[in-house]
């Protein structure tokens, strides 16, 4: 498998997180949200795309993190699928980065199992390091109960 | 002109793969028109139109075949052709091995054009078989020549001409010299009719050309249709749906603006936009007979397997549906049609035993009604066995015994459509049908529709499907609970009810409520509470939505009743498939999202409709021995000074409550005067000898109706309406009680109101008209 290049960062509470630039469609600030009564709790809402229904999963949720303080709004980062386009709302956008493949390694045994589910990798950049999301679990809803 | 002309052979490779993609479009619908024209032939054996048009349909992919190279393809359509010829010439009769050997070629080409649209070649498929059994029935003897043979060859006048005749009307050739060079064709001459005749110097070069001029300026002129590819007519009906939107939150716009020339302006745009719409929502409309043309066939085929005669009746095969819909009915319709023919309809033999002609009827009718298609499926077949379905549901641990003998008849059927029943696979021989039922219910379910049975033993059985028009752009009531808005189709929608202050008339006992609506209980569910908003401040004012699920009405209670607006149907995102209250989600005028309640869904998670919730339940106590449980709403009521007693809330059409000074005497018994009429009063205390029944200023009534005539049950104090499944503990079947329950945790009897009125000489007392 081709290890990606050009990576999408954003920030999650400290942390920092990219996708591979093909799989994002676009990047926009936030939008008014329609939330939907008894849907699982990671979905944050519906949001108008120009026309288009999108869900929008809320990803600090999704890892366990702290919910959202205060007045800071979150972004959408909008995931290409086959099944139609996804969001996730994260806190911040970063820059695109371009990350070498020996820098690339498999996230430590030591982090928490349910956070290590939705991690690919690890990139080791100078300052920072940079986690790998995986988008097709970011965007599954496990332990759906029927309602 | 040179003789490529002749022969049609496109000049350059360009257009090549554009020729092969018509081509197979034209073979494969021109395979379809041959297998129901053929069918129809074998019925109509005199009809020359449909000969002809038989005829035709294989000429064409032969001619063109030849043109494109397909070699094969040619041989074994020229087989067929030659068959055909010899029944235009009347020397040959259809009968049933002639059909079969059509169909089989008919198959034989399908296959091949398939191939060749994969891979562009025509497969190294062994077609001989095809060809020996057609040249089998050539050799057969000669029909008799009587009056049923066809009548002398007659062009239709819509359909483009042979060159044959058109050169022989223009007295280029003779006829002689036409027929022969078709003779030639038919002894295997793979050259076009034009080239033979140039070639045998029976035309010039010239006048065949304007022979073939002529013919395809007939074609141009009997096409006044054109092909448009289907993802282009979903994005345009996807712009339109765009186009709604927008004109939508320009008219929300316009409320708040005073400009004349604007306020017009916007009102042509609606008035355009909703022309549009129809306009290109009848572009995507289709026949439902295209569905149906193939199901004759698949009868054919299936009947002859298994030595059964099935005729097929069709009504109403103009209908017309949106594409996506007919899609979608394709696969279930299918099913359904197998079923009824290798279950349902009898053996010749065995229908002749039971007094029914030897061959089956199947009556698939459509039409629409309320925005809505119907479609019914009828065989007179031997109808669905209701006590062996049953005992299959209890075997498979479907339903209890007990239960099973409390099954209406109308439940028992509904079992064809349950799971379990379809996959085990001795079960299809027994219960008649169910061979993938539940998948037939879950596909129409999924656009919007519903399925309905209904069968007699020995007489038949019929299917009634009813499924929306379309999926796209739905007209739906828009409202407003917990300071969110929800669209509810307007198909589900039976009536608004507003009411304010104390006269609200809704009971509201321990959360379950009931609204008496026209002298029927409306059970009501509180949107606010299904869906866990905030709710908002009491009010005085409850708006009521009454809406119809499957066979049951219910009332839901909404904050605020808005407007009736065209919505575009936009599905959900599969992360949130399992919230089944949800239909869609849908853009509104201001731009933000609104969801489609799923009306059938709601009323599931309210326990509105407890059919549905049954089979779980009893899964829930597969092997809990002798009790049995239905889940049901039971009126909770004391009578006496500590009998706790239930009855189904479904016998209860109103509660109500009269001063013991209304109360008259009227042939022995206590009555009173009650909507015109005159109603029985039953002191159930009495009755059923409990003590402590005081007497009351204020006597509270259970309305117990039947037939038309309302007996009204004289209770203590109606306690509450529980939700719950019964378990039935005792059943001592003491005259007037059902058994015992525990409902709410405490021991309840179950009144056996019908074996009550029975005792009491009851059941048959009119209420007189006052």
């Amino acid at each position: 498998m081709s290890q990606p290049r050009q990576l999408c960062t954003f920030f999650l509470e400290d942390l920092f997180f990219g996708v591979e630039v093909e799989k994002v469609q676009e990047v926009i600030r936030y939008q008014e949200m329609t939330r939907i009564p008894l849907a699982p709790e990671v979905i944050a809402g519906l949001i108008n795309l120009r026309g288009q229904i999108v869900t929008a999963i809320d990803l600090r949720r999704q890892l366990q993190l702290p919910a959202r303080t205060g007045e800071q709004l979150p972004m959408n980062v909008v995931i290409r699928r086959e099944d139609g386009p996804i969001s996730l709302l994260v806190d911040e956008i970063g820059d695109v980065v371009e990350v070498e493949e020996d820098s690339f390694e498999n996230p430590p045994d030591t982090l928490e199992s349910r956070r290590r589910d939705f991690l690919r990798g690890i990139y080791k950049l100078k300052e920072d390091l940079l986690l790998l999301l995986d988008t097709e679990k970011a965007v599954s809803v496990a332990g759906v109960h029927a309602a | 002109m040179d003789s490529s002309r002749l022969t049609g052979e496109p000049s350059s490779n360009d257009g090549m793969e554009e020729v092969i993609k018509e081509f197979l479009v034209e073979s494969n619908e021109g395979l379809d028109r041959f297998d129901s024209d053929l069918m129809a032939l074998e019925k109509d054996k005199s009809s020359r139109e449909l000969l002809d048009s038989v005829f035709r349909a294989i000429h064409t992919i032969k001619g063109t075949g030849s043109v494109l190279g397909y070699e094969k393809l040619v041989a074994i359509s020229h087989a067929g052709e030659t068959v055909l010829s010899r029944m235009r010439e009347g020397k040959l009769l259809l009968g049933p091995e002639i059909a079969t050997a059509l169909l089989t070629m008919a198959d034989a080409l399908r296959q091949m054009l398939q191939e060749i649209a994969a891979s562009g070649s025509e497969g190294d498929g062994d077609y001989d078989s095809v060809l020996q059994q057609l040249s089998a029935v050539l050799r057969a003897p000669p029909a008799p020549s009587d009056e049923r043979s066809p009548a002398p060859a007659s062009l239709d006048k819509d359909a483009p001409p042979f060159l044959g005749d058109i050169l022989v009307t223009s007295a280029v050739c003779k006829p002689a010299e036409v027929q022969a060079a078709i003779e030639l064709q038919d002894r295997g001459d793979p050259r076009p009719l034009g080239q033979i005749l140039v070639d045998s110097g029976a035309a010039k070069p010239e006048a065949v050309a304007e022979g073939l001029r002529m013919q395809s300026e007939h074609r141009d002129l009997g096409s006044n249709t054109i092909r448009v590819d289907v993802a282009l007519l979903d994005k345009v009906m996807n712009l339109v749906g765009e186009l709604v939107l927008a004109r939508n939150q320009v008219l929300q716009f316009t409320a708040t603006q005073e400009d004349s020339s604007f306020l017009s302006t916007a009102q042509r745009l609606n008035l355009i936009t909703t022309e549009l719409q129809e306009g290109v929502m009848k572009t995507r409309m289709q026949p439902i007979g295209n569905v149906w043309n193939k199901l004759p066939r698949i009868v054919r085929d299936l009947s002859l397997g298994c030595g059964k005669r099935v005729e097929v009746e069709m009504e109403g095969a103009e209908t017309e549906l949106d594409k996506t819909i007919i899609e979608a009915i394709k696969d279930p319709l299918t099913h359904i049609i197998r079923n009824a023919v290798d279950h349902g309809i009898e053996p010749p033999e065995v229908r002749t035993a039971r007094g029914k002609s030897p061959e089956g009827h199947l009556v698939l009718r459509a039409f629409h009604e309320g925005g809505q298609v119907n479609i019914e499926i009828s065989d007179d077949g031997a109808g669905i066995p209701t006590e062996k379905l049953k005992a299959k549901a209890i075997a498979n641990g479907l339903i209890t015994a007990d239960h099973a003998a409390r099954m209406s008849e109308r439940e028992v059927l509904h079992l064809v459509f349950a799971p379990g029943l379809s996959t085990a696979q001795q079960v299809n021989n027994i219960s008649g049908r169910g061979v993938g039922m539940d998948v037939v219910r879950t596909n129409i379910e999924k656009i919007g529709g519903t399925v309905d049975v209904q069968s007699a033993a020995g007489k038949g059985t019929l299917l009634k499907i009813k499924i929306p028009l379309t999926l796209a752009i739905i007209p739906a009531l828009i409202v407003t609970s917990g300071a969110e808005r929800f669209a509810i189709p307007q198909v589900s929608l039976i009536e608004l009810v507003r009411c304010e202050g104390e006269q609200a008339g809704i009971e509201d006992i321990h959360g379950a409520a009931v609204y008496r609506l026209r002298g029927n209980l409306l059970p009501l569910v509180y949107l606010n509470r299904e869906l866990r908003l905030e709710g908002r401040t009491a009010s005085d004012v409850v708006n009521i939505v009454v809406l119809q699920a499957g066979d049951h009405q219910f009332g839901l209670v909404v904050d605020e009743i808005n407007d009736t607006e065209e919505i575009v149907v936009k599905p959900l995102s599969k992360q949130l498939k399992s919230v089944a209250c949800f239909a869609g989600a849908t853009i509104m005028g201001d731009g933000r999202v609104a969801l489609i309640l799923d009306v059938l869904g709601l009323a599931q998670m309210a326990r509105v409709v407890s059919e549905l919730h049954e089979q779980t339940i009893s899964k829930n106590l597969a092997g809990a021995g002798e009790q049995t449980a239905r889940r049901e709403s039971w009126l909770l009521f004391r009578i006496g000074k500590d009998g706790r007693m239930a009855i189904p809330l479904s016998l209860v059409s109103r509660l109500e409550e009269f001063p013991a000074s209304k109360i008259e005497r009227f042939a022995g018994r206590e009555v009173v005067q009650y909507r015109g009429q005159i109603m029985p009063l039953l002191r159930l205390a009495d009755v059923l000898g409990y003590a402590g029944a005081g007497e009351s200023e204020l006597l509270q009534v259970v309305v117990y109706s039947s037939n038309g005539r309302s007996i009204g049950l004289v209770v203590e104090e109606i306690l509450d309406i529980a939700d719950q499944a019964a378990e039935v503990r005792h059943r001592q079947q003491s005259g007037n009680l059902t058994g015992a329950a525990v409902l709410q945790q405490r021991v309840t009897d179950l009144l056996d109101v019908p074996a009550l009125l029975a005792s009491q000489s009851l059941a048959g007392l009119e209420g007189v008209q006052a």
